[in-house]
């Protein structure tokens, strides 16, 4: 029964969830955030072993309403659907674990209930994007998880909404200029059906129209992924979300822009067509490389801890965008490691920032000392590990990642992407840096309100189990990706790459 | 080396890891000092007990080796005490063991604040040196340096006060930025090797055939990567600001662990990936002698020049760390075995001069040498140490420095560069004058202020003693070392 | 070239309402101004895709027993218009938000100018 429907079963579970929740919750409000965190456990469960099902026994395909493709729409589970279903999934409820106190701080209790079903519509779209093996299914569930999305950042602090109205704008052109895409593919091919596509186009060559619809589509998710310069939307929609949001979004709502664009570039059109019949693959790179050195230099000069990290997010999408670029095994490899490796402590970094902001009522970094650290130790030193993998020392993950990125680069002969990337990781421990030599060495301005009662001065007020769990498993999940990183390497993403990008082996 | 040489063992992980599994212990009994202390102490003398158990295998010229997972495809986590590796983790761990004696005296002495994050740090550091030493390839050598340039971090800046908060930046804009080169050119190796970076005696690209285009940009970028630590000039500037941590913190990573690791990890660059071969064809060889020599001279020079004791020595430091890497350039066995007695005997002697520094500073509140009159009366034992010190630093007969002085003398002179022989001897006279004249105000001018003054705790005093007659007595009976040198040279250059 | 440019006048229609779309949101700094550009935006793509559907003396697609359903030439291809009723219901969903957040916008700064909009946020303490 589950193997045939496995790849449908994450999103209409998650779209069940998302109407259930206001019938459900209609009396008792608290139903709402349990509804919501069982689902996402069974999302991340089933996503899971889907993994496993799908490398011992090769693609799963679900026919929606018995349609056959191209026909109908195919829901296809190969192992790059799976690894990432995986990712978002799993993070997903590593952060809503950690979001019900915020969310209860965030929110008057009101929007409780339409919060947790606008996260599982989002969840929805999220899963659905990556499951489905048709383009224009792919358009409806982008809008679906933006629609939820701009709710999601609109209940923010008093800019939020603005930010939201911004996020719209420039979401729904990414969306529209993606359905002209779309609109230009099936007006040549006469197909929306992924696999048949990628039979098909080879057929049509480089006509003018395949061409056009590529750099569309390419447009569109580029505005998806905030992949520069399309991110104009991304550092206030992260900044004034709640904080339950923007750490949602930021490991997540990026990498699933990725995912499109892998999926197009390299199993639709294919190796060919993006190296040598149009330059797609270099332009990416070239975008990605700006991209990191842009976000690395932006984030330096921010005051808000969640800004930089979001433009610090601008310059992480670079490293993923790169590694597609790249066009090599080891490239894609090292992108693909990225989406993990980012998810993980993107999470973790917007978790500790909503540590701060829960007990310090803030997080503006000029404001941070000791007197942080003192009391948040544990979150001090989440925050600390997540940094390092930022910045990529081993043995986390993020050097692992880069490993992959500076050797695709340099088999590409690339020497300008390899100092980009050895460049971005100083830039990136510049302003990591600056954060935690505040939190361990600055000294706190006021003597804290305890120290007058002199013993008491080392007051230590972490936040509560239900939020410091989560910070502290992304942080360890950092370490033991970093030093398993060969096991999934060469268990998960070696299989997940395209024919074409041979010389696999050292 | 021959695989038949080669054993598999657990030993060299457990060196690795036996500081580190100390660390827990150390946090947790923060609240009692002695037990922390003895923890500490507990690691020195397991980690130092695992390294001896691995000496007399790597006297037969043996390697132990421990094979961990994968962690880049093609490379594994792994660790092999060969004789040069067993040659570095006996110095370290074995001083370890004397400088934490020290650090109790010194901590307690100057009622130092976060003595267990100290302590914790430390304990990571030496740990992360045993790696080093012990690294199987270049992944495994990175992860443990990288690891080294943080956890000396909080010791660097452990007064927190503003200067140590500088240094500290300057400490790491300078070590991380050398790593991150180190990794580029890991990752150019692997590409050029086809996904290979097992260490391999007489060099990992030595069978390839590599453009001067490809070899040179590739040898300069390890150069950077690992001078950084090894503190060759320009690079050096941070090795100075680093002075501002706790003595023991100056005396067991800033004259022996890091700087040291920096040296090895020359060794290693020059030995073990490029190979004499290579280095030769290019002349690359030439380029580190010149660097070296530039080093050793204006080292000593800028030395004399500092009123600051601990700032005299670091530059000192920094002058004879070329030495060793000097030794290396020399591409032959008998030049390399006279580098390596250096980097022992080096250690001893100026581990001795740090404490000493260190005591003075404990027990009369002084660091200048302009402030040493009439020291040595108050402070007998600890300048009379010191006096051991510097002679030896100068090449006198018969403490250590002399003996490794002079192997690499006749070295350089048996490998056709006389002309080195000559900038050893001016090397030597200029320690001699920046070391001498400390020694003479300690003894023989008279001091104000000394008054109701004495030595430092037992728990200073006693390894300062300690590592002043292991100078002394390696000077006599160097035999050990020596075998052990030319072993690990023996294994790069064949038998000599 | 001429044939080029006459035979496919829809298109260049839609381009042109596509522009007016993105120069109303891109340049208004009404933000209502800015929703109506994006819902011309919007209509131009449905139209463009409506467009594309059609074919010279083809009918409705639906079944007509004269025609038969042999020749599929005869009818035009009724896909686009299915996709399109989707990106309607969209179409709508979205500028319902975007009025939404207008609202919120106007409760919390009592102005929908850009300019003005923006300069209060940047006297705003938070």
């Amino acid at each position: 029964m589950i193997p045939t429907n496995a790849p449908a079963l994450p999103p209409l579970l998650f779209l069940f969830t998302g109407l259930l929740i206001p019938l459900a919750a209609f009396k008792l409000r608290r139903l709402a955030y349990w509804l919501a965190l069982a689902a996402t456990a069974a999302a991340s469960a089933v996503a899971v072993s889907n993994i496993f099902r799908v490398l011992d026994g090769g693609a799963i395909h679900y026919h929606f309403g018995g349609w056959l493709p191209p026909i109908g729409i195919e829901y296809v589970l190969d192992p790059l659907s799976a690894f990432v279903t995986s990712v978002i999934n799993v993070i997903a409820l590593i952060v809503l674990i950690h979001a019900r106190r915020t969310v209860e701080a965030d929110l008057p209790e009101g929007k409780h209930v339409p919060y947790y079903a606008l996260v599982m519509l989002m969840m929805a779209g999220f899963n659905g994007i990556v499951v489905t093996g048709d383009f224009f299914n792919v358009y409806v569930f982008l809008e679906i998880c933006s629609l939820a999305l701009y709710g999601l950042v609109a209940v923010g602090d008093r800019k939020s909404p603005v930010a939201a109205f911004r996020y719209l704008v420039l979401g729904m052109i990414g969306g529209c200029f993606y359905l002209l895409g779309v609109g230009f593919l099936y007006m040549s091919s006469g197909s929306l059906n992924m696999a048949d596509l990628k039979a098909i186009l080879p057929v049509l060559g480089a006509r003018p129209e395949v061409i056009v619809a590529l750099a569309f589509m390419l447009l569109g998710f580029g505005l998806k992924m905030a992949l520069f310069p399309l991110h104009g939307w991304l550092p206030d929609a992260y900044t004034y979300a709640p904080t339950a949001t923007s750490s949602l979004m930021a490991p997540i709502g990026t990498k699933i822009g990725a995912y499109v664009l892998i999926r197009i570039l390299y199993f639709v059109f294919g190796l060919g067509f993006i190296t040598k019949t149009v330059p797609a693959a270099t332009i990416i790179a070239w975008l990605s490389a700006a991209a990191i050195l842009y976000g690395s230099i932006q984030a330096m000069a921010q005051d808000e801890l969640k800004r930089m990290l979001a433009f610090s997010s601008v310059a992480q999408v670079g490293y993923i965008g790169l590694g597609i670029g790249l066009a090599n095994a080891w490239g894609l490899v090292g992108a693909l490691l990225h989406i993990l490796n980012h998810g993980l402590m993107k999470a973790c970094l917007f978790l500790v920032a909503g540590n701060f902001r829960m007990k310090l009522g803030h997080s503006r970094i000029s404001r941070l000392d000791q007197e942080a650290r003192r009391r948040m130790p544990w979150s001090t030193a989440a925050f600390t590990l997540a940094a390092l993998s930022m910045i990529g020392l081993p043995p986390t993950v993020g050097f692992f990642s880069k490993w992959y990125l500076a050797w695709g680069s340099i088999r590409n002969g690339s020497w300008v992407f390899l100092a980009v990337i050895l460049v971005s990781s100083l830039l990136n421990a510049v302003y990591f840096f600056r954060v935690v030599e505040r939190l361990y060495l600055k000294p706190a301005d006021r003597p804290p309100e305890a120290e007058k009662s002199g013993a008491a001065a080392r007051v230590r007020s972490e936040v509560g189990a239900s939020m410091l769990i989560p910070t502290l498993v992304l942080a360890a999940a950092l370490l033991a990706a970093g030093l398993l990183n060969a096991f999934i390497v060469k268990g998960v993403l070696l299989k997940i790459l395209p024919p074409g990008l041979a010389g696999m082996n050292p | 080396m021959n695989p038949a040489g080669v054993f598999s063992s657990l030993i060299p992980l457990w060196a690795v890891l036996a500081s580190l599994a100390a660390v827990p212990f150390i946090l947790l009994s923060s609240r009692r000092p002695n037990l922390r202390e003895f923890w500490t102490l507990a690691a020195g003398l397991v980690m130092f007990g695992c390294v001896l158990s691995l000496l007399p295998a790597a006297l037969r010229g043996q390697t132990a080796a421990a094979e961990l997972f994968e962690v880049v495809p093609g490379v594994r986590l792994a660790l092999r005490a060969d004789p040069l590796g067993v040659f570095f983790a006996l110095i370290a761990s074995g001083l370890w063991v004397l400088t934490s004696c020290y650090s109790i005296g010194y901590m307690r002495g100057l009622k130092e604040h976060k003595q267990t994050r100290y302590f914790a740090f430390f304990a990571v550091s030496l740990s992360a040196t045993m790696g080093i030493a012990f690294a199987a390839n270049l992944v495994t050598f990175i992860l443990f340096y990288e690891i080294l340039t943080i956890a000396t971090y909080p010791l660097v800046i452990h007064q927190e006060t503003p200067e140590a908060i500088r240094a500290g930046r300057k400490y790491l804009a300078f070590t991380l930025s050398a790593g991150v080169l180190l990794i580029g050119a890991a990752v150019w190796t692997y590409q050029i090797t086809g996904g290979n970076l097992d260490f391999r005696p007489g060099g990992l690209l030595a069978g390839l055939t590599l453009a001067g285009k490809t070899a040179v940009p590739l040898f300069l970028l390890f150069l950077c990567g690992v001078g950084v630590k090894s503190s060759i000039m320009p690079l050096h500037s941070w090795l100075p600001a680093a002075m501002v941590a706790p003595t023991p913190v100056s005396a067991l990573l800033h004259a022996v662990a890091v700087v040291k690791a920096g040296v090895f990890g020359m060794i290693r660059v020059t030995a073990f990936v490029f190979g004499p071969d290579l280095l030769r064809r290019f002349g690359l060889d030439t380029v580190l002698i010149v660097i070296t020599v530039t080093t050793i001279l204006l080292g000593s020079l800028l030395a004399l020049r500092q009123d600051n004791l601990k700032r005299r020595l670091a530059y000192s430091t920094i002058s004879h760390l070329s030495y060793i890497i000097l030794a290396a350039a020399l591409l032959s066995g008998p030049a390399l075995a006279a580098g390596l007695l250096h980097l022992a005997f080096h250690a001893t002697m100026k581990i001795t001069l740090f404490f000493c520094a260190g005591a003075v500073a404990v027990s009369l509140g002084r660091e200048n040498v302009s402030q040493l009159n009439g020291v040595g009366r108050v402070m007998p034992w600890t300048m009379a140490a010191f006096t051991i010190g510097a002679l030896g630093l100068s090449g006198l007969p018969p403490i250590d420095g002399f003996v490794s002085k002079w192997y690499l003398g006749a070295a350089a002179v048996g490998g056709g560069r006389p002309w080195l022989a000559g900038v050893l001897v001016l090397s030597g006279l200029l320690n001699a004058a920046y070391l001498f004249p400390i020694v003479q105000r300690a003894f023989f001018r008279r001091g104000v202020g000394l008054e109701g003054r004495r030595e430092a705790s037992a728990w200073m005093v006693v390894p300062l003693v300690l590592t002043a007659l292991l100078s002394l007595g390696l000077g006599l009976y160097p035999n050990l070392f020596f075998d052990l040198a030319r072993r690990a040279a023996a294994g790069i250059f064949g038998g000599f | 070239m001429s044939d080029f440019l006459v035979g496919h006048y829809f298109y260049w229609f839609v381009f042109l309402l596509m522009t007016i779309g993105l120069f109303g949101i891109v340049l208004k700094k009404n933000l209502i101004k800015k929703v109506i550009g994006m819902s011309i935006f919007q209509v131009a793509i449905i139209l463009f895709f409506v467009a594309s559907a059609s074919k010279w003396g083809a009918t409705v697609p639906v079944l007509d027993p004269k025609l038969g359903a042999a020749d599929t030439a005869k009818y035009i291809n009724p896909l686009p218009h299915c996709l399109m009723l989707t990106a309607i219901v969209v179409g709508v969903a979205t500028s319902g938000v975007a009025f939404a957040l207008i609202i919120s916008i106007w409760r919390r700064f009592k102005t929908l100018d850009e300019p003005e909009l923006l300069a209060k946020m940047r006297h705003d303490p938070d």
